[in-house]
């Protein structure tokens, strides 16, 4: 009697939890499901432009924020619809990948230099002084390289602690990026990457982990995404850029480092920019799909879900969204680049989007 | 008859299963580490240094090895003589008191927090204790995550330990007591004499439960891959590494994580059936 009883109920559940989400579908029985996964350095964007996009009658889109290398991985085992990454992917790359693959530019976000000294703002950096730093040859904050550059602040004697990110990420390659292309030695000892040899500091895992342990530990020094500073409200330094200003981060000095010539795959780091005006950390992040969207028996409506999604993001309403979580918005040439590569993709031959 | 034999079948279907999983997890962990070996050799196992730059890659396992084996015998070390005693005043002197019932509840709810919370108490609250004593700038490394990694694993040690104790037989215990013996020396030359392996054991198994702790660590460890150069020195472990690098890993890289993770698998299987044999040989 009870283990009838014990099926009975069983069953039931089953039935209550099939008919539920049945009901959910035929309520919104247009919508289709999008998966997406990649970069974290985006994701404060994607949640809050996603969500708004869903409510416009947009698909409902679920995006992983897994770390850029996660999201190439995905798209390449053709388990999300499109895929995020703060690097592009290389020549190598590109041709291991199942299909052509091509990249959207979505937002510029940039990489800055937060820390944390009891009574101590606005200080400045040159690229000498960042090097020294993040190598662990300069290791006092009243270091005289460092009181050179900033001579108005009270400089306390205390030991400079490098914080990193532990885990691989794409804020940690545009870092690095920069460095290597403004010091040789950096270039010769660490390189760029998702994650390197570090010879001294700590490591915290993710930008909550870096930004957290800056604002709790005197002496700190770290590089975050921008908005994880901002939210944070932990003290930024400026940074010198390629023409020799001292530049605070700010949206319009990012923006002003996208002013470079754009190739026609938007395949381009545009970290140390020329211009006066321009944060030097600053880079482009990605979407990446395949330029064919008939694969893996993906209906027509996914494959048109996913292009209009996308094209939404690079249009006018997605980025002033992005402006709100503090990233920059495309400049003009980039997404007039990222609407023809948006118009080249095909499903079964033929172009997605009318 | 028949219901037994069915019975029989199902419990041995089930018991099947943990097999075939246990060893579908050595297999897969073995074939996942078999292109860093063949790249490196034994030489793996040995090397220090670990460079994911592209271009220069370089992993050798023994920064993790030697930070998840110091920490550990840290926290061991730590953890002896708060479980020791805990276990002797809750299973001897106040044994079956109300106070002793409360204790052994909270023991017990020790093994219950989440690694996460005590990575968060170690960070807010204990970091900023070390930092004040001086001895230390960040607070982050070798020792703060030992001394956590201690509090952890004594609610393990100090259960085990309460069991064995409360094993030795009644008899024993009165017939030092008629020959006079007093409290403590019934305790020093009889109950622990009898229970000596199965405490052992005890520390043993703890020791195991801290090879592979993850969360609280890498929130203290302080994530930098080289052997640590002191105790307070950051470095990182095992467990952390593949915590905190699987996400953005491929190619010879996730290799040599899923070749830590079998070695980790290793070392703690050992650490596991050391104690078991003690258990069994000795108790």
């Amino acid at each position: 009697m009870k283990k009838q009883l014990f099926i009975l109920i069983v069953s039931v559940a089953i039935i209550a939890i099939s008919c539920g989400g049945g009901g959910q579908k035929a309520g919104k029985e247009k919508l289709v499901t999008l998966s997406a996964a990649g970069a974290t350095f985006p994701q404060p964007f994607y949640n809050l432009a996603f969500k708004k996009y869903n409510e416009e009658g947009g698909p409902v889109i679920n995006y992983g924020g897994i770390g850029s290398g996660g999201g190439i991985k995905s798209l390449r085992d053709r388990v999300v619809d499109f895929g995020a990454t703060d690097a592009y992917l290389s020549d190598i790359e590109l041709s291991e990948m199942p299909g052509e693959v091509v990249h959207i530019p979505t937002c510029i976000g940039a990489v800055v230099i937060a820390y944390n000294l009891p009574g101590v703002t606005g200080l400045k950096l040159t690229p000498e002084l960042l090097e020294g730093i993040f190598l662990g040859t300069i290791t006092k904050w009243n270091d005289k390289k460092l009181a050179d550059v900033n001579p108005g602040l009270a400089l306390p004697d205390m030991n400079i602690t490098v914080v990193y990110r532990s885990d691989g990420s794409g804020t940690t390659y545009i870092f690095s990026d920069y460095m290597s292309k403004v010091s040789q030695v950096w270039n010769d000892k660490l390189g760029t990457g998702k994650s390197l040899n570090w010879p001294s500091g700590i490591g915290a895992k993710g930008n909550p982990g870096v930004s957290g342990t800056i604002s709790q530990s005197a002496g700190t020094i770290g590089y975050i995404g921008f908005e994880y500073a901002f939210a944070q409200k932990i003290p930024i330094a400026q940074l010198m850029n390629k023409a020799g200003n001292f530049i605070e981060p700010t949206l319009g000095s990012f923006t002003a480092a996208a002013d470079a010539e754009i190739p026609a795959d938007t395949r381009i780091m545009i970290t140390n920019s020329s211009h006066p005006e321009a944060y030097p950390i600053t880079s482009f992040t990605w979407i990446i799909m395949y330029k064919e969207q008939a694969y893996a028996d993906r209906p027509r409506a996914t494959a048109e879900a996913t292009v209009n999604t996308v094209s939404w993001l690079t249009g006018e309403n997605a980025q002033a969204i992005a402006t709100s979580v503090h990233y920059a918005p495309l400049p003009q040439k980039a997404s007039e680049q990222a609407a023809l590569i948006l118009k080249d993709i095909t499903y079964q031959g033929r172009p997605v989007l009318k | 008859m028949n219901g037994d034999r069915v019975t029989k079948a199902l419990l041995f279907l089930s018991s099947l299963i943990i097999l075939l999983l246990s060893a579908g997890i050595v297999l897969s962990l073995a074939g996942g580490a078999i292109p860093v070996f063949k790249e490196y050799g034994l030489g793996f196992i040995t090397s220090t240094v670990w460079n994911p730059t592209s271009g220069s890659e370089e992993y050798g396992a023994m920064p993790f090895i030697a930070g998840t084996i110091i920490t550990s015998i840290l926290a061991l070390i730590i953890c002896i003589p708060m479980a020791f005693s805990t276990s002797l005043f809750i299973s001897e002197y106040y044994s079956g008191t109300r106070t002793a019932g409360i204790l052994r509840s909270l023991v017990d709810l020790l093994a219950g927090i989440p690694s996460i919370v005590y990575g968060f108490w170690g960070f807010y609250a204990l970091r900023p204790l070390l930092i004040s004593t001086g001895l230390t700038d960040q607070g982050f490394g070798v020792f703060t995550a030992s001394l956590v990694l201690a509090i952890m694993i004594v609610p393990y040690a100090t259960s085990l330990s309460i069991e064995i104790i409360s094993m030795v037989p009644a008899e024993l215990k009165e017939a030092a007591y008629s020959l006079g013996a007093t409290r403590r020396e019934v305790i020093f030359s009889v109950v622990i004499p009898a229970a000596r392996s199965g405490i052992v054991a005890s520390f043993i198994l703890a020791l195991g439960r801290a090879l592979g702790e993850t969360m609280a660590v890498t929130m203290l460890i302080g994530n930098a891959n080289m052997i640590p150069k002191g105790l307070f020195a950051p470095g990182n472990t095992m467990a952390s590494v593949i915590a905190n690098q699987f996400g953005e890993a491929d190619g010879l890289k996730m290799s040599a994580l899923i070749a830590i993770g079998l070695l980790l698998f290793v070392i703690t299987a050992v650490v596991n059936a050391a104690g078991k044999f003690i258990i069994r040989r000795f108790a």
